[in-house]
């Protein structure tokens, strides 16, 4: 070893060490944390190999004596001994540092296919909720390792949603959605779905308040769903032909646990639903239609069908009396709906017995109320569509806006019944009564209420039944129900 | 009877959720076996882009043909031939790492190296001569990667220097690499001086004779592939870490060079320098690599990287779906440590086609199999398998050939998509030697790089294009 004064107020210590290895990437490491030490300005602690002692001789701090290539070259440069002693200290410590070896920390998936990577992936269930222009990687990621998908987020453009259909078909696997709101895959309740008892009935939905109303009136009557596919409000288009509804079906035919099956849908392509009709004709299973037309406008009087098919007594549905029996002469009919498919059934129901109806999501194009949702007359206005919900939550989450709409109706002053849907269950609002109702009663007006969901949903239908029956409205647990006697109030007043 | 849907209508679905978190919350609550993707937009890339890619029908199957290839693909040692035999070498050429470059835009240690390699063919005397000849434009340059070769750092291949042949006996694919000189001073990191000529004369003269003698009297090509899978079990990465492969490839070849007929003196100096050098099988395990990626040269439609490389100006890659085109921008300078007083003012940007080994799934992206080598940039065991868990999203397979002990035998990450790359925001992980950044000066350090993303965005909109075009 040498130690030896240099300059005014220099050290230079370099010695060997015999006995003594580390890798060079540790030794590297530990010259540069020693390097970076208060008053050390050159350092070099290395295997005594050729190329290091070249490197020594660069810095000035070679051995004076041979050295060989297993004995370790400890070379620093210090501003004094105090300097020099404490680097010295802290190599030692360095040299003899242990490392915890540890665990790899997790790393999460960024993507749909790294998730699935890792699962068994044709029993898994993709459930897609990103913004609309990056959903469709994720959905074909899903298709690619053979997983289902469920595509809750929309603004997915139709032609992606045919071309994902498509290689789902092929895939053997179903695309449910996009913007598809409900699903209830072997008795897991994905999206805005309701707390219905198991059976036998298959639901294939293009409408998801609409198989959240069939399938709560089963529950009701007693009669439980195997499952419940979404398949997104454009699978029935012309565009889309019914990709997913006729694979859907399909699955249910061969499902062991579905006997009968339901095809919810708010109006589709006509030739669309020839199309799916006679695809369900060619079925085992026995296929009901909940198909809203002109010519069946009527969700309830299709369950009650299915459950005469089923030998199943229908019951009453459940309800509560309103405090009013008659409204204002020449009243109007308001409708104010979270489902866009209920706002459907309400207008198809009313407009026989009121003529046209004006709406944002109208029965025909020249009915279209476009940004004027306080115009006179009869209206029904479908809260929950995209062009209102751009920026806000769904308003089954958020109901500032229908809340601010029944404000409006109550200072406007134009005789009226309200007609508006509360749809409970997972998902939504842990308690709308608690808002619809005060706002109801300060309204003023004959409100009816179509009330959606069952005794076991976490809101509890009575709980909530009750809380708007005490504001004064009618409460229904059938929207067509609900419709007929906003229709019947209207009627007494005229 | 099949059932439906894969089985999802027979028992509660494991649910794999990317979004809003109040879909997991409520299928959580209902006993539902639910996995979060942690998602975020897109790193990089038009989502108009990876929409296309994404619906393009061809991508899966493409992408799954050139990660098949890849995994097929054997690598056995055939010759040792003199370059100017075996790569269609026109006289006064040399070739370099990296995409396409001049000598107007060559770095210090490309320079250095180019300067190094003319005087060694004798197109010049000394290296004021050398730039001269270089910068009149007397000397053709052209990348390896055109002449089914390799090199790491500089990557500067003369005439006259030996290569490693190589065969992939399964796609009857060739590929070559010069011999690894050793660390320090030489000419891959841009050192010409007397030391580093007088070593390549040897190289010249006594190591490639030797070797090709040796190689050819073999009755059973050496396994070249078969080393490298064993080295990831003995702490090496393969990449900056090939310890164990030396040692390995100086065990098989050994016997046939002391039967060689040689002097003894000879003998004993190629073993001498074959056991003194840590990366002597890095030159070997290259153009492994390269016969893998080079078997999914052209796959339309697929989206898998097939090649990484620098030439200390720019960095270069290279996709299946795009042939031979290169997507380059300027590359970035390593982050580790330094030898002796050297520090990171000194290092030349990332240079090599070194980087091939990432491209085939080993070095970065099998960090795990060599936690010594995380320790380049202050890092931990932890994050060495954090590296490669990373690494196994960007990529297509996992290669059963190459098994990281500590991961349980996994495979490695191998075929890297550039559209995972642009999804995840994640970049490629490259270990890597750094040279000086003055021509002349050798080695400083080694560590850590990352490819500039702009490479990525370029090969994503081109992929993008060509799938149009292909509808």
């Amino acid at each position: 070893m040498s130690s030896s004064p240099e300059g005014p107020a220099g050290v230079r210590h370099v010695s060997l060490r015999r006995g003594v290895y580390a890798d060079s990437v540790r030794l590297m490491q530990v010259s540069r944390d020693l390097g970076g030490r208060p008053g050390i300005s050159a350092v070099l602690v290395a295997m005594a190999t050729p190329l290091n002692l070249e490197l020594a001789a660069g810095m000035g701090l070679a051995p004076d004596v041979g050295a060989r290539p297993d004995e370790l070259l400890i070379a620093l440069r210090a501003a004094g001994d105090a300097e020099l002693a404490a680097a010295l200290a802290a190599l030692d410590a360095a040299l003899s540092a242990r490392e915890g070896a540890g665990e790899a920390r997790a790393v999460p998936a960024r993507t749909i296919g790294a998730a699935l990577s890792d699962l068994d992936a044709g029993s898994a269930l993709a459930v897609i909720s990103v913004p609309g222009p990056y959903a469709v990687a994720e959905v074909a990621d899903a298709i690619a390792a053979g997983s289902s998908v469920l595509v809750f987020s929309d603004g997915v453009p139709v032609e992606h949603e045919v071309a994902l259909k498509r290689a789902a078909h092929e895939a053997g696997v179903l695309v449910m959605g996009p913007d598809c709101g409900t699903a209830i895959v072997s008795g897991i309740a994905l999206g805005f779905a309701n707390v219905v008892r198991p059976g036998a009935v298959g639901l294939v939905a293009a409408s998801g308040t609409g198989a959240q109303q069939v399938s709560c009136l089963l529950d009701a009557a007693g009669v439980g769903v195997s499952h419940v596919l979404g398949v997104g409000g454009r699978d029935l288009s012309a565009a889309v032909g019914g990709l997913a509804t006729l694979d859907a079906l399909a699955a249910l035919d061969t499902d062991e646990g579905t006997e009968r099956v339901l095809l919810v849908s708010k109006p589709p392509a006509p030739e669309v639903a020839a199309a799916v009709d006679a695809a369900a004709a060619q079925l085992s299973v026995p296929v009901r239609s909940a198909v809203l037309s002109v010519d069946s406008p009527d969700l309830t009087a299709a369950v009650e069908a299915l459950l005469s098919d089923l030998g199943v007594d229908v019951p009453d549905w459940p309800c509560r009396p309103g405090t009013a029996d008659a409204s204002a002469p020449g009243a109007v009919l308001k409708g104010l709906y979270s489902g866009g498919t209920l706002a459907d059934e309400a207008m198809l129901i009313a407009t026989p017995v009121l003529g046209d109806i004006r709406s944002n999501t109208p029965l025909r194009p020249e009915l279209d109320l476009g940004t004027d949702l306080a115009a006179t007359g009869h209206v029904v206005v479908d809260f929950g569509d995209d062009a209102l919900t751009v920026g806000r939550a769904h308003p089954m989450i958020d109901p500032t806006l229908r809340l601010d709409a029944i404000a409006g109706l109550a200072a406007g002053g134009e005789p009226a019944v309200l007609l508006l849907d509360v749809v409970l269950g997972y998902g939504a609002d842990p308690d709308p009564a608690a808002t619809v109702a005060p706002a109801l009663q300060s309204a003023g007006l004959p409100v009816v209420v179509a009330l959606i969901g069952t005794e076991a949903d976490p809101q509890c239908w009575s709980r909530q039944a009750d809380a708007l029956a005490e504001a004064g409205a009618a409460v229904f647990a059938s929207n067509s129900a609900a419709t007929r006697y906003a229709l019947s109030l209207i009627g007494d007043a005229e | 009877m099949r059932k439906p849907l894969g089985g999802l209508l027979s028992a509660p679905p494991a649910i794999v959720a990317a979004g809003v978190e109040v879909f997991s919350a409520a299928a959580r609550a209902q006993g539902a076996d639910v996995t979060d993707v942690e998602w975020r937009p897109p790193g990089f890339g038009n989502p108009d882009d990876l929409t296309q890619l994404a619906l393009d029908p061809r991508r899966a199957a493409a992408n799954r043909t050139a990660v098949e290839r890849v995994l097929a693909a054997g690598s056995v040692l055939v010759d040792v031939r003199p370059a100017r035999e075996v790569l269609d070498l026109p006289d006064r050429m040399l070739l370099h790492s990296g995409p396409p470059l001049t000598w107007a835009t060559a770095s210090g240690p490309m320079r250095g190296a180019l300067m190094g390699a003319c005087i060694f063919e004798g197109w010049a005397s000394d290296p004021a001569g050398a730039e001269r000849v270089l910068a009149a434009g007397e000397i053709a340059l052209d990348p390896c990667h055109h002449h089914r070769t390799v090199g790491p750092m500089a990557g500067v291949t003369s005439p006259s220097m030996w290569t490693w042949c190589l065969e992939d006996p399964v796609h009857g694919g060739r590929a070559f690499c010069n011999l690894n000189e050793g660390l320090g001073k030489v000419l891959r990191m841009g050192a010409f001086n007397e030391e580093v000529q007088t070593r390549l004369a040897w190289m010249r003269d006594v190591l490639g004779p030797v070797l090709q003698r040796a190689v050819r009297s073999r009755t059973e090509p050496m396994d070249v592939k078969a080393i490298l899978a064993q080295m990831l079990q003995m702490g090496d990465e393969g990449h900056n870490r090939n310890r164990a492969g030396s040692l390995m490839a100086l065990r098989e070849l050994s016997p046939s060079i002391v039967e060689v007929d040689a002097p003894a003196k000879d003998v004993a100096a190629v073993l001498r320098f074959i056991g003194g050098n840590e990366h002597f099988y890095l030159n070997l395990g290259m153009p492994t690599a390269k016969l893998a990626m080079d078997a999914a040269r052209e796959v339309p439609g697929s989206t898998m990287v097939t090649a990484l490389a620098r030439n200390g100006t720019d960095f270069g890659v290279r996709t299946a779906g795009t042939g031979d085109r290169w997507f380059t921008a300027p590359a970035d300078t390593p982050v580790g440590l330094f030898l002796g007083d050297y520090g990171p003012e000194d290092a030349n940007p990332d240079i090599g086609d070194s980087a091939i080994m990432e491209t085939y799934g080993v070095g970065g992206f099998s960090m795990a199999a060599a936690p010594a080598i995380v320790r380049f940039v202050g890092g931990t065991v932890p994050d060495a398998l954090a590296t490669t868990e990373r690494m196994y999203q960007l990529t297509l397979a996992e290669n059963p050939a190459m098994q990281i002990p500590v991961l349980g035998f996994r495979g490695a990450p191998t075929g890297i998509d550039v559209v995972k790359v642009a999804r995840t925001g994640w970049l490629p992980q490259i270990n890597t030697g750094m040279a000086g950044r003055v021509a002349g000066t050798g080695q400083v350090g080694a560590g850590l790089v990352q490819p500039p993303q702009a490479c990525f965005e370029q090969a994503l909109a081109a992929l993008a294009g060509e799938s149009r075009a292909a509808e």
